[in-house]
């Protein structure tokens, strides 16, 4: 708790404490933590001074503002129509048997999320997706196993 | 006429003001435009798009509350496009509503159903999206349910709670077809800031936000031979009440409200303006107890302004959100609750009942009054003082249920002992006059003399102004007060939850040094509670507290220290207001609260 005030305070300090500094606040808690918890969320509703469920209301609405604890690493593949297409289940069912999780689960050491997400604008280089900010693209079984086990080795 | 604006709809020529709405022209015709995320006290949102309309010359239809009137426009409202587009509206709604209208405790009183009746809407034309929604209901709260089933996202609670009340413990959480009506990490309305005032349920068009009714409890208690079943009805409810019962708003109906309870089958039938007037008593002698200590003994542990403390709203506002006040807030119960420990106390006594076998009913305009009664506070009786908090308009539902003719029943009086009053108390009832009783009483107290008021009306505090302040210079005071001797009383009053916040601020700020501070958490006080009747409008409450002036008028006491009964119980029970009885049974404590 005191390391989560100190990064809220921190950041509002920062951004500062108006409306408009919701969202930038809640992208550097992302930065730092991967998930923004309950108590972050209340912190950030007490140091703006507005409402919890209004703050609760704007991390949901996007959906790389995530509020459910996250692993490390969060990667999410897209789902969408051109990926899709071009395999995107083969490389989930890879990323699964890799990790022993399911979409929308944490690795048990808390390193992997595996989450599917909408179109990363990468549909020309399909199948795409992102580990945290980084975009790897025209993905195939072997080039996901060697890269999950890079960030293995990493860790 | 600059100010005018000149269209037509459906061929008939209107002008309205600039900056009225298409939806308000078409009003000033008659011409009925269905709405649903429209309210008359909230800001447009235009989200819901069943109030579309036609204009001539613009390819889309336009949402009438939303648009306002411009030169020339022709309207039409009733068009094939138009009703199709609505019937579209509705269908999709439906597609995603659990409609089990039958099981439902809007059922006739429904805003979505009356449209899909209205339609006549008999095969559905989109698929049942329902089965696969994962609604979820929330039943732990005393006051509220909510049910996300129900719900058609137009976000009139959440407007109300930001708007009227500023507390926000509603917020619209996801997006596209996962967004809903949220709380702060979908925890239980019970866990996070919201104040049970119930304007959102008094504003939601659907069941999806409703009290939690006790109905069957009531019933039940009547039914058991073994029962003393006493009512107590709040200041507000006997203006109210006769609106859902095919009555005019603003109908005054103490006294077929009285014989409806009879009927009913209440033991005894007694009227929280009773301790009402009490509260005037007991919060009055706090307020100038609080005074001499501050100005005489200059005791700095004394808080000032002190608040009034009747609205339980109000009260867990202050809770959650301002925790620092809480010793501004006066220790006086609120009359409900003042009412519920000497029924089971003092009336137990006198009639001789067993007060295990009393059960207490209360009628309130208000459901926040149903987490009060509730407060593991309120058990000073030894039982728990108020066993069910009824709104207004479950007394309206079991008149229903009883098949009694309302508006043909005579007038009748309450019961002795708990049930005379003063004008003063039923004029709690409106913002502002608690402010007004007080000082009806405690401007008599210290001077000897009745307020300076015409017909002790006094003006100042009354309408409908968010905030309002009154000062009252006390002269020639009686010997015992002389501490008091040139002292302007500084007073103002809110109502309304937004308004409280604005009071709370400026206090907070050190920009306003008043004494004694009124805060309702409804807007218009009691008589727009979270309780009463559906709807509830600017006009309507205008209406009832106009009819709460007329009441008072007309009563033959006006003054809380003057109702006989009152007299009575401080002679035969509590000896004097702060008395030790007094402090046990009619006072009480406040909790520190989370903010979320
Ligand atoms: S909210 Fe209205 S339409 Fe829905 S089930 Fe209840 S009465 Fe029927
Ligand atoms: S709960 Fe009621 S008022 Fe709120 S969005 Fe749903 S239907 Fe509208
Ligand atoms: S009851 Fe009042 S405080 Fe609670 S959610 Fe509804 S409007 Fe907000
Ligand atoms: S469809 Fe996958 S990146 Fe656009
Ligand atoms: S009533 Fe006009 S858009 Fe909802």
């Amino acid at each position: 708790m005191p390391e989560i005030k100190e990064l809220v305070t921190g950041l509002a300090d920062k951004h500062g404490r108006t409306r408009e500094s919701l969202l930038p606040i809640l992208q550097g808690i992302i930065t730092e933590e991967r998930f923004i918890s309950d108590d972050a969320l209340t912190e950030v509703a007490r140091e703006l001074d507005i409402s919890a469920a209004l703050v609760y209301g704007t991390a949901t609405f996007y959906s790389f503002l995530d509020t459910k604890p996250r692993g490390k690493f969060v990667i999410r593949i897209c789902r969408t129509i051109t990926c899709d297409m071009k395999g995107k289940k083969q490389i989930i069912n890879t990323l699964e048997d890799l990790l022993k999780i399911r979409v929308g689960e944490t690795t048990k050491d808390k390193n992997f999320t595996l989450l599917e997400t909408n179109c990363l604008g990468w549909c020309h280089k399909g199948p795409a997706m992102l580990i945290n900010d980084d975009v790897f693209t025209e993905l195939t079984e072997d080039k996901i196993t060697e890269i999950i086990r890079d960030y293995m080795r990493n860790i | 006429m600059a100010n005018t604006v000149n269209i037509k709809i459906d061929g008939i020529d209107v002008s309205v003001e600039a900056g009225k709405t298409v939806l308000d022209a078409a009003k000033k015709l008659n011409i009925h435009i269905p709405t649903l995320c429209y309210h008359e006290d909230l800001c447009v949102a235009g989200n819901c798009r069943v109030c579309v309309v036609e204009q001539e010359g613009v390819n889309n239809l336009v949402a009438s509350c939303a648009i306002p009137a411009q030169k020339g426009m022709v309207i039409h409202t009733n068009s094939h496009k138009v009703r199709n587009a609505r019937r579209h509206v509705v269908e999709l709604l439906l597609s995603e509503h659990n409609a089990d209208c039958t099981k439902c405790y809007k059922n006739t009183k429904c805003e979505l159903q009356d449209l899909a009746s209205e339609m006549v809407i008999n095969e559905h034309m989109f698929m049942d999206l329902v089965p696969d929604k994962n609604y979820t209901t929330d039943k732990q709260s005393p006051s509220i349910i909510k049910d996300d089933s129900k719900c058609i996202r137009c976000q009139r609670c959440v407007r109300t709670c930001h708007d009227l009340q500023h507390v926000s413990a509603l917020g619209v959480a996801y997006k596209g077809d996962h967004m809903k009506i949220s709380t702060f990490f979908e925890h239980p309305m019970y866990e996070v800031v919201c104040t049970n005032c119930g304007q959102c349920v008094n504003r939601c068009p659907t069941g999806a936000l409703i009290e939690k009714n006790y109905l069957d409890e009531v019933w039940d208690a009547i039914y058991d031979e073994d029962k003393h079943v006493i009512v107590q009805t709040a200041p507000a409810t006997r203006i109210a009440l006769g609106e859902d019962l095919g009555m005019e708003s603003g109908s005054i109906v103490t006294g077929k409200m009285a014989a409806s309870l009879r009927r009913l089958g209440f033991d005894s039938v007694l009227d929280t303006d009773f301790s009402a007037d009490l509260t005037i008593m007991e919060e009055g002698t706090e307020l100038l107890t609080r005074l001499k200590k501050a100005l005489v003994d200059k005791d700095t542990s004394v808080k000032l302004p002190m608040f009034t403390s009747c609205s339980p709203g109000w009260v867990k506002f202050l809770e959650h959100t301002y925790p620092d006040y809480l010793d501004n807030l006066s220790t006086c119960k609120s009359p409900q609750q003042m009412f519920g420990a000497l029924a089971k106390t003092y009336y137990a006594e006198k009639k001789g009942l067993d007060p295990d076998k009393i059960v207490c009913v209360s009628i309130m305009p208000c459901t926040a009054k149903k987490f009060e009664a509730n407060r593991p506070e309120m058990r000073d009786s030894g039982y728990q003082d108020v066993d069910m908090g009824l709104t207004t308009r479950e007394l309206a539902v079991m008149i229903k249920q009883a098949g009694i003719d309302f508006q043909e029943l005579p007038d009748e009086k309450f019961d002795s002992l708990m049930g005379e009053s003063s004008g003063a108390a039923v004029i709690f009832g409106a913002t502002g006059g608690v402010m007004e009783a007080a000082l009806r009483t405690a401007y008599e107290i210290v001077t000897g003399r009745e307020v300076p008021f015409k017909n002790l009306n006094i003006t100042a505090v009354r309408g409908m102004e968010g905030v309002r302040e009154a000062n009252i210079k006390l002269e020639n005071v009686l010997p015992a007060w002389s501490f008091l001797e040139g002292v302007e009383l500084k007073t103002a009053v809110a109502h309304g939850l937004t308004n409280a916040h604005q009071i709370m601020e400026a206090i907070h700020k050190g920009e306003a040094n008043y004494h004694f501070v009124e805060v309702m958490g409804c807007p218009g006080g009691c008589i727009g509670g979270g309780g009463q009747p559906i709807p509830t409008t600017p006009e309507i409450r205008r209406k009832r507290a106009e009819a709460i002036y007329r009441e008072d008028e007309g009563m033959a006491v006006r003054k809380s220290h003057e109702n006989p009964e009152v007299q009575q119980i401080y002679r035969e029970f509590l000896g004097e207001p702060l008395s030790d009885k007094s402090h046990w049974l009619l006072h009480t404590h406040y909790v520190k609260r989370k903010r979320v």
